[in-house]
């Protein structure tokens, strides 16, 4: 090397020319084509904000005149919330028993990931139309909707921690002749217990927002207040409940965020 | 006042008079302090813990803002700058840090390169064209300090030492008129830490370049500098040649309660050592 | 955990504490029960439904059974357009996002000012839900993918935001001092100092969020905004249950398509 070296390029991420280019001009294309293609009709756009003035025209004030008929929708996406997360939570314990790699035999650990893997592909939308499509509207096929959504979280994280615990526990117990269930909840279930509640309470949450939305498609709680005020033109209502989702979002986070501080 | 170092060249370069600073409400951590560094000299400081070295060294570039007092660095006052002019005034002093303070991600020529950020264009900062006199520079800087053939390496992938020395050819890409480190060594097994000790007395020579340096090593800093400064609770007690500095004036620099010295404001702390 | 129960109980200074850690769980317990008490005792539902739910959920699943693959062409459709509206939308997301973190990150919020418009940015995108983004826009741009790519952005650039400036909030400030000692300006500083050190944050995230996308895309369509939620609706709507149940596994070759990528993408980059 020489003193009078006077050129430098940074190495480049992909080393393969052929390879790089070649990758930058798929994105580019992919990119040209489908946004060339995207369907924006402008005079429909230009509609849509007279529209939207409308809508907005019409939201406000937000009217919080019928604040029974909001509190009432906010009691019922409460009380399915609890229950699904206590369900979830309970049939989330079995179920990653079932998935931990270390407990499991082998059908049974995939048949437990495979119900995990379903519970978590279907977004609780989908899972809460087929669910009142199946039990009817209300409250129920929400429940229901959000048991399958808990199942879907708690359950993973819980295999994942069955599959980290001391196995120093286990082997004592079983030297001291317990059976299986005996060593599953002497030895297994107090070390996951902690990240147990942690994941109920932070479920508790994820439920409660979740069964606004679910109400959309008819499956009880605010949601549905939320979708019959929008269907009926009462945009100001509307918007009422939308703040005060919103509001009860950031508190139920925040609340959350501080038990699970606490007890962590 | 002890001797002085005699006035041997003629530039003086840095000066800086009375200076002073405070950390919010408490005693001052700096109090009324002179110094003047000059020619090619290797000045260390030594001091305990919490004598005020980084303080001193921050405030000359004013990463720490000094409380009152005057930086005066080739007849530039540092203490009146605003922001556009300090940023300006700061690409003549070079630093470098105890714990590197390199962008792991980057590669060596990037974080060589930033040394020159206050110079070049947003545009070939951006893209990483640098202009061919700064890579030549980098080039025979790094071939100096023996890190040429890392150019194209990560940052993290490096040694300390060779972190370190790629941090002292980012302070020199600066082509800067000053060179300040604040304990460069300390993170540093000895036999490096020596290494590196050698490598900035010879640029300060081969540059002419004055260099600060904070250090905790005694030995090191007697073997090393041409100067030394030694530090007790926000003022200079001792300034002379290394040889001078003896056992007994060590123990006084060491010595001392911070609370106590940071209170007796225009008391002569030290003094009838 | 358990071997440190019974020495606690010998040492007397400590069973205080140990009371109202025992206090804390029975309240918990208690408190819980309380609850599902009265979640279920006041909760609006006929119960013969309920009891009756399992056998019209098998009478359900018997009607899906076997899945309908005559309109797979369709339905590839759809799904193809499902993953151009949440890349699409996560592209445009991650590049508007990058502004709102910085000023929302303490260390590199220009001011106060900055700062609360930042954060009021992130919350209210983050708590308003996808669906409910998609209804407003399908209200203004009518329905189809449009409105779908908008709301999915809208509700990504909260989620985006947040976690960027939070990766922000936690990069090494020394290199940022040290260019500051070099006198650079702030833009380069932010070049060369702070973007490195997030560029692992910001592709783990836009990552993430492009699986997350991927999901809700599949829901937009219910509300009219584009995807595969449109076929599914539409068989729903006419009882075509074998083809609902070939549209339900489409979505899930497509999820499982989605986080296989997606931990290819993490594990090639990170
Ligand atoms: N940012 C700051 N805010 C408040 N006080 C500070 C700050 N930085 C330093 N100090 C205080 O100023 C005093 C001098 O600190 P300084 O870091 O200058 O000492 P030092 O001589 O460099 O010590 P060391 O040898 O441990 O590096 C210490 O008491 C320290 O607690
Ligand atoms: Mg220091």
């Amino acid at each position: 090397m020489s003193g009078a070296k006077d050129c430098w390029r940074k190495p480049p991420f992909i080393a393969n020319p052929v390879l790089r280019y070649g990758l930058y001009g798929a994105v580019l294309i992919y990119f040209v084509a489908t946004l060339a293609t995207l369907p924006i009709d402008w005079d429909r756009v230009a509609d849509g904000m007279t529209r939207a003035q409308r809508i907005f025209n019409g939201a406000f004030p937000p009217n919080f005149e019928r604040s029974g008929l909001l509190i009432d929708g906010f009691l019922e996406s409460l009380k399915i919330a609890i229950l699904a997360t206590v369900g979830g939570v309970a049939l989330s314990v079995p179920l990653a028993f079932m998935a931990a790699g270390n407990i499991a035999i082998k059908p049974v650990y995939f048949l437990g990931r495979a119900i995990i893997i379903v519970a978590r592909s279907f977004h609780p939308v989908i899972v809460a139309i087929i669910f009142v499509k199946a039990v009817g509207f209300g409250p129920f096929a929400g429940a229901l909707t959000l048991v399958v959504y808990s199942i879907g979280f708690v359950a993973k994280l819980l295999a994942e921690r069955i599959e980290e615990i001391d196995f120093g526990q286990v082997e004592a117990m079983r030297s001291a002749g317990a059976g299986f269930i005996a060593t599953l909840v002497y030895a297994v279930l107090p070390q996951i217990m902690p990240r147990l509640v942690g994941l109920g309470i932070y479920q508790l949450d994820s439920n409660l927002r979740a069964s606004a939305v679910v109400g959309i498609v008819g499956a009880g709680g605010i949601g549905a207040t939320l979708a019959n005020a929008f269907g009926r033109y009462d945009y100001d209502f509307a918007l009422a409940i939308t703040m005060v989702i919103v509001g009860v979002i950031l508190i139920s986070e925040a609340v959350s965020g501080f038990v699970r501080k606490r007890i962590a | 006042m002890r001797g002085r170092l005699a006035l041997v060249r003629k530039t003086i370069m840095l000066k800086i008079s009375k200076l002073t600073k405070h950390y919010g409400s408490g005693d001052p951590v700096l109090k009324e302090l002179d110094l003047t560094v000059e020619g090619d000299q290797l000045t260390s400081v030594i001091g305990s813990s919490g004598a005020g070295k980084s303080t001193l060294l921050r405030c000359i570039n004013r990463l720490v803002e000094p409380t009152s007092g005057s930086i005066d660095l080739n007849g530039t006052e540092f203490t009146t700058l605003n922001r556009r002019e300090l940023r300006a005034a700061r690409r003549r002093i070079g630093m470098v840090f105890q714990g590197f303070n390199l962008i792991d991600r980057l590669t060596v020529m990037e974080n060589v390169q930033s040394g020159r950020l206050g110079y070049i264009s947003t545009w070939s900062a951006l893209t990483r064209r640098y202009p061919r006199d700064d890579i030549r520079h980098a080039y025979e800087l790094m071939e100096r300090v023996g890190i040429a053939h890392y150019a194209n390496k990560r940052a993290d992938e490096l040694s300390g030492g060779e972190r370190q020395r790629v941090g002292v050819v980012r302070a020199l890409m600066q082509r800067p008129e000053i060179l300040l480190a604040d304990e460069p060594t300390a993170s540093l097994d000895p036999k490096t830490s020596e290494q590196i000790m050698s490598l900035l007395r010879d640029l300060a020579s081969e540059l002419k370049l004055p260099v600060i340096i904070n250090i905790h090593n005694v030995t090191e800093a007697k073997e090393y500098s041409d100067r030394i400064v030694g530090m007790r609770y926000g003022r200079i007690i001792f300034d002379d040649l290394p040889e001078k500095l003896t056992t007994a004036e060590m123990d006084e620099i060491y010595a001392g309660v911070p609370a106590m010295d940071r209170a007796a404001v225009g008391a002569s702390v030290g003094a009838g050592a | 955990m358990m071997s440190t129960q019974p020495l606690q109980d010998t040492l007397d200074h400590w069973s205080r504490f140990t009371l109202r850690q025992r206090l804390m769980r029975y309240g918990g317990l208690a408190l819980t029960l309380l609850l599902v008490g009265w979640a279920l005792g006041s909760i609006d539902v006929i119960w013969e439904w309920v009891w009756d739910s399992p056998r019209q959920m098998g009478d359900l699943f018997g009607r899906m059974m076997p899945p309908d693959p005559s309109n797979l062409p369709s339905i590839l459709e759809a799904i193809w357009q499902t993953v151009n509206i949440a890349t699409l939308a996560t592209m445009v997301a991650v590049v508007v996002s990058l502004p709102v973190a910085y000023i929302s990150a303490q260390n590199t919020t220009p001011n106060r000012v900055a700062l609360w418009i930042g954060r009021f940015i992130l919350v209210s995108s983050r708590s308003v839900n996808t669906i409910i983004w998609a209804l407003l826009f399908v209200a203004i741009f009518g329905p189809g993918i449009v409105a779908g790519i908008v709301a999915i952005m809208f509700r990504s650039i909260g989620f985006l935001g947040k976690l960027l400036g939070e990766a922000i909030e936690e990069i090494d400030h020394k290199p940022v001092e040290a260019l500051e000692a070099c006198g650079a300006s702030r833009f380069k500083i932010v070049l060369y100092a702070i973007v490195p050190q997030v560029m692992p944050a910001f592709f783990a995230v836009a990552i993430l969020r492009w699986d997350i996308n991927l999901r809700e895309s599949t829901v937009l369509g219910l509300v009219g905004a584009g995807g595969i939620g449109m076929i599914l609706q539409g068989a729903i709507d006419t009882f075509n249950w074998p083809e609902v149940s070939m549209v339900l596994l489409t979505i899930l070759a497509l999820v499982v398509f989605g986080e296989v990528v997606s931990s290819y993408l993490r594990k090639k980059i990170l």
